[in-house]
């Protein structure tokens, strides 16, 4: 019995099926719980009002945007290493997913920034670096759109994503470089005493938790879409053969 | 593998390589540029490493999807690949032949532009230097994304997709350099970065790309 047995289409399909429910529970339960919570029953910040509670959604969707192309970038080594195909089908499955993370976190960001900075954008390192990484979740989505063989698709689609990584990363220190700062610092960090006040912590770390289960969900929903869709495109070849 | 450089050169160079298209994308931007903007010449001083910078840029962007894609089409790509050099060998002689016919012409060039656009006179040796240290990265991003586009029916369009935000770094630190150094601040910073790029690109990017092409030609 290993972690690699669920490589096996048909086994990753039983165990999906089992978790996907739960998941998908959790992930409501949680963000029903994380978002009411942080929405109705937090104080308003003295300085920010009302507006801080946005963060129970810009947070955890920007935290998600750059966990989803992590959660790629392994996916895609899995598929280059070990050839499994479920792995490269669950790095498509998550590209759109956390593009559209990205671009919750781009949006509401500019919503909280209007009232609080006066401006819906800036150029700022942080944003602008999230803006380059949705450029490079529409390229990995293009690529994979644009090859017709399914497992060149994977091996181009995975080399992209290792060079992608490092130029993300590259881009990241690169935008720092080109201008300062108007974002404040990291909201987050394993290693600070106190984050963010107490009052708003928890409720937003139920949303984070929401969030990822939301991401897990959609990711496994979307990969046995894709499975299925292979496996449908497999018949339909077998049909015109015979 | 100079056989190789010959050859493409001696291509790009001959009738309908388009070796001078991309010179000439290049002076007709910078003309342009002007109308866009208004002939004020403070700011046009204020913008010009930018605009040269992006205008370098593109032109390295039109010639891309030369690299690969007519010997993919004639089947002489296979030929190299079957060849007795390793083909990181040929895609690093292809980006080298690609910076000679457009990176280089485009460095030499530019000054001459930088008239047109009221380029600072302290900034046209940061340009020069910034443009030689950053358009060999320019060459090499571009044939990784030329060898992974280098099947598909509509790669252009792909290609520029995937290449532009490849090419953030490098715009950010060849146009901070050209920028500083016209503004008379220290420019010695980016300019590093900037080589420094390019170095880790001319060592990395040759495998990425022949990797892309492997998997193209299976």
């Amino acid at each position: 019995m290993s972690f690699w047995e669920y490589a096996n289409p048909k086994k990753f399909m039983q165990l999906s099926s089992v978790l996907l429910p739960w998941v998908a529970g959790l992930a409501v339960l949680c963000l029903c719980v994380g978002l009411v919570w942080g929405f109705f029953f937090t104080p308003d910040d003295y300085r920010q009002g009302a507006t801080v509670k946005i963060i129970y959604l810009h947070v955890p969707a920007a935290l998600m945007a750059i966990n989803a192309w992590i959660m790629m970038l392994v996916a895609s080594l899995i598929w280059i290493v070990r050839r499994h195909h479920v792995s490269a089908l669950a790095a498509r499955a998550a590209a759109p997913v956390g593009l559209t993370f990205t671009v919750i976190a781009l949006a509401t960001g500019a919503i909280w920034g209007q009232p609080m900075w006066g401006t819906w954008w800036a150029w700022d390192p942080r944003l602008t670096s999230f803006l380059i990484l949705a450029l490079f979740y529409l390229g990995y989505i293009a690529m994979w759109e644009a090859v017709e063989n399914a497992d060149t698709a994977a091996d181009l689609t995975s080399v992209l994503c290792l060079v992608g990584s490092v130029f993300a990363v590259l881009s990241r220190y690169a935008v720092l470089f080109w201008n300062q700062g108007l974002h404040q610092g990291a909201s987050l960090s394993m290693d600070a005493e106190e984050n963010v006040a107490d009052v708003f912590y928890h409720p937003l770390l139920v949303s984070i938790g929401g969030f990822v289960m939301l991401f897990v969900a959609l990711v496994l929903l979307r990969t046995r879409t894709e499975i299925r869709a292979r496996r449908l495109k497999a018949l339909l070849n077998r049909e015109r053969m015979a | 593998m100079i056989a190789l450089l010959r050859r493409d050169l001696a291509l790009a160079v001959r009738a309908g390589g388009g070796f001078g298209l991309g010179l000439a994308f290049f002076l007709v931007l910078c003309v342009l540029v002007p109308f866009g903007v208004g002939p004020e010449a403070a700011i046009l001083s204020r913008i010009a490493p930018g605009i040269l910078w992006i205008g370098a840029l593109l032109s390295c962007l039109l010639s891309l999807d030369r690299i690969f894609a007519l010997d993919f089409e004639d089947g002489s790509l296979d030929l190299l690949a079957t060849a007795p050099v390793p083909l990181e060998g040929v895609t690093a002689v292809k980006a080298l032949a690609h910076w000679l016919t457009t990176g280089l012409p485009l460095t030499l060039i530019a000054p001459g532009l930088g008239v047109l656009l009221n380029l600072p006179a302290e900034g046209y040796l940061w340009l020069v230097a910034s443009l030689a240290l950053g358009t060999p990265a320019l060459s090499l991003i571009g044939a990784f994304g030329a060898a992974l586009t280098v099947g598909l029916k509509r790669g252009g369009l792909l290609l520029s997709l995937l290449v532009l935000p490849l090419y953030v770094p490098t715009l950010i630190f060849g146009a901070q350099a050209a920028a500083r150094g016209a503004a008379g601040m220290d420019a010695v910073t980016p300019l590093v970065l900037l080589a420094g790029l390019s170095a880790g690109t001319l060592a990395l990017m040759p495998f990425a790309a022949a990797a892309a092409l492997r998997i193209n030609l299976r």
